[in-house]
């Protein structure tokens, strides 16, 4: 049996590592098993000129096409959005895009405000410092004074405009809507020992310039100096309890696939809404029948992703094309409830602005607009480089009936059963695309753009995975009190998105390292009393 | 010829279709995607897909009630434009490693006026842009929904 150790944090991506570097200064034996490995920034996709094509092959987003010895299957074919993730040290944080926006003060309180889902119990002024330690730590770009958001100020100045955000800018302007630069979780300068953005123009799949902030690079390195112990290529299967309920450690296959048992005073859960949903189901006893803390029923149920849409068109000026991060600026126009427009919450636009030649031909086509032969060529040069285009990001209301289940055929490579995801999208929502893509195109059409077309829903979208272990009061009604820890195991916590109430309109990295940050500030707060 | 890799009538087809989904272009100085480069890289870079584009080549044998290649071109047209219509996953699967080995070929790079590098560590220039562009945007009161 290995040696017990006080903390036990399952998983090292975007709330793992948080939690993690805050609770070293506590000097407890902490411990994070990370089912993934190191990555090598030598080994990212922008290395070689290969790099358009990796994204379908060993940089995919869906880990059911990328298929690393990390991943683990999962059985999204009842869901029109398929589950994108990452599986190494910094998780998904190696695989985003990096837009960093933070959740606004009504989305803690929709059902106050609006009249559906629930509030948080937690609001954004007790998030407020926690945010702002987050953005230090990780190094945000963005630009104080955003009139969309309370006062905020970026670390870092923000990623530059070039000619696609100026066209933008221009465009909005002449509409009238509000833009501003997104906070990115970019370096634009130097910044605690990482090496400033240089235009490498494909963040998603990885940076190779170590200027995007995943965990690995901005976490850890803290973390681990500060004592934590980082184990790789190490699967937890199940969380075990003991005679009183209570968490004792978890069993994990080792990096030669050995079963081992990690004892453990507390166990932190760090595995995102899928992942930490799959644990507490598949960690069911005699005592937990249903699965570990989920008396009320509700581990693995209101799944809300974010459904995504994007809107694209060609303009005759030459954009940024294939230079710059694809971020640069967002619109929270519509953002807020107005009831009017026939649906509840609101959306937010994120303009994105690069894209890789080849990958321009390959869009350009699966849509229709490039010709197989005659034409061919006179099409594409009028394309490539000539791209604007905005996503869309939808609140996603929760529901019940979006959940996660434990696959009764699907296993990973070591015997443990998959995920299963059964989602529809919510008719709030639908209506909310209508509207959010018939204002997409009044966006393209002010600035001139031709061959508008939209993708609805973004098939591989799922990126965002939150709400399958709700926080709350209520014990019949959530998984997770007000600081994060279960309703039925006094020593267990959850720190990742599966703890979101609801989703806000926004990406929510930021705002799941902020509640990362808080649960451990509230850990160490009651130190003496954790478990009462 | 193994699991991985196509026989010499795959690739004749394969060849044959990829040239009529990118043909050369003399205004533009680029060769069309039968070039023998192209067409080395696009059999090499199969790999995992390599299920999928057997199978979209089959369904164009089918359709082609033989040999592809050795059809005329009128009636090579006409079956690649029922297969792109008809041919579904396996079909976009293979027309896309097509384009992603065409447009990373030398000459279409130097074509499209693009360096032949990947993108790291040279990296590529942004300008900041006009950032006086936000002055109507900073101009607004704050619009954020107050709770309390």
């Amino acid at each position: 049996m290995k040696d017990k150790v006080d903390v036990l944090i399952i998983g090292s991506g975007a709330s793992g590592a948080a939690v993690a570097w805050s609770l070293a200064e506590t000097k407890m034996r902490i411990l994070c098993l990370e089912q993934g490995d190191w990555m090598k920034q030598s080994d990212y996709p922008t290395n070689g000129r290969d790099y358009e094509a990796r994204v379908f092959s060993d940089y995919a987003t869906s880990p059911n096409v990328r298929q690393r010895a990390s991943d683990y299957p999962i059985n999204d074919d009842d869901s029109p959005i398929k589950v994108v993730n990452f599986n190494a040290v910094g998780g998904s944080t190696v695989m985003y895009t990096a837009h960093y926006p933070r959740m606004h003060p009504s989305d803690f309180k929709v059902r106050s405000l609006d009249g559906v889902a629930d509030d948080w119990p937690i609001d954004y002024a007790t998030l407020d410092p926690f945010f702002a330690e987050n953005d230090r730590m990780t190094g945000v770009s963005g630009l104080a004074g955003d009139p969309a958001y309370p006062a905020h100020s970026p670390p870092m100045p923000p990623l530059p405009l070039g000619k696609s955000g100026a066209k933008i800018g221009k465009t909005m302007n002449g509409l009238g809507w509000h833009w501003w630069p997104s906070d990115s979780a970019v370096a634009t300068t130097e910044y605690d020992g990482r090496s400033p953005c240089i235009n490498l123009g494909h963040c998603t799949p990885a940076c190779a310039q170590g200027a995007k902030a995943s965990t690995d690079i901005t976490y850890w390195p803290h973390a681990i100096r500060a004592g934590v112990e980082l184990r790789t290529n190490c699967r937890v299967r199940e969380i075990v309890t003991g005679p009183d309920g209570m968490a004792t450690g978890v069993i994990y296959y080792d990096a030669d696939g050995k079963e081992q048992f990690q004892p453990a005073e507390v166990v932190i859960l760090a595995a995102n809404g899928v992942g930490t949903a799959r644990l507490l189901l598949n960690s069911a006893s005699a005592r937990f029948p249903n699965g570990l803390a989920n008396s009320s029923g509700l581990v693995g149920k209101n799944l809300m992703f974010h459904p995504w849409a994007q809107v694209a068109g060609y303009v005759d000026e030459p954009m940024d094309g294939h230079r710059g991060p694809p971020l640069c600026l967002w619109s929270q126009e519509f953002y807020e409830t107005d009831r009017a427009r026939g649906f509840l919450r609101g959306f937010n636009f994120q303009f994105v602005r690069t894209i890789g030649v080849a990958t321009e031909a390959v869009n350009a086509e699966a849509n229709g607009l490039l010709p197989w032969g005659e034409g061919h060529h006179d099409t594409f040069r009028g394309m490539v480089g000539h791209r604007m285009q905005v996503g869309i990001c939808t609140e996603d209301l929760p529901e019940e009936h979006n959940r996660v289940t434990l696959d009764p055929v699907l296993k990973d490579s070591h015997g443990i059963p998959a995920p299963k995801i059964d989602y529809t999208i919510g008719e709030n929502t639908s209506r909310m695309l209508d509207f959010a893509i018939d204002r997409g195109r009044v966006i393209l059409t002010a600035a001139g753009a031709r061959n508008i077309h939209e993708t609805r829903p973004v098939l591989y979208g799922g990126w965002h995975l939150l709400g399958t272990a709700r926080m709350g009061n209520d014990p019949a009604r959530s998984v997770v009190n007000s600081w994060g820890r279960t309703h039925d195991v006094k020593n267990l916590f959850i720190v990742d998105g599966s703890i979101f109430v609801t989703s806000g309109g926004v990406n929510p990295t930021s705002t799941i390292q902020a509640l990362a940050l808080y649960i451990a500030d509230s850990i160490k707060q009651r130190l003496a009393t954790l478990f009462d | 010829m193994n699991d991985k890799t196509l026989s010499a009538a795959e690739i004749a087809d394969l060849r044959s279709l990829a040239g009529m989904i990118v043909p050369p272009s003399a205004k533009y100085g680029v060769p069309s995607a039968d070039d023998d480069m192209i067409v080395a890289d696009i059999v090499a870079s199969l790999g995992r897909d390599t299920d999928h584009v057997r199978a979209a080549l089959a369904t164009l044998r089918t359709l082609a009630g033989g040999p592809f290649a050795e059809l005329d071109a009128e009636r090579r047209n006409d079956v690649a434009v029922k297969l792109r219509a008809e041919g579904g996953a396996p079909v976009r699967v293979l027309t896309r490693i097509v384009l992603l080995c065409y447009y990373r070929d030398d000459r279409v790079m130097l074509s499209l006026g693009l360096e032949l590098r990947p993108p790291f560590p040279k990296g590529h220039t942004v300008e900041q842009g006009d950032w006086s562009l936000l002055d109507p945007v900073r101009a607004r009161k704050p619009f954020w929904r107050p709770v309390s």
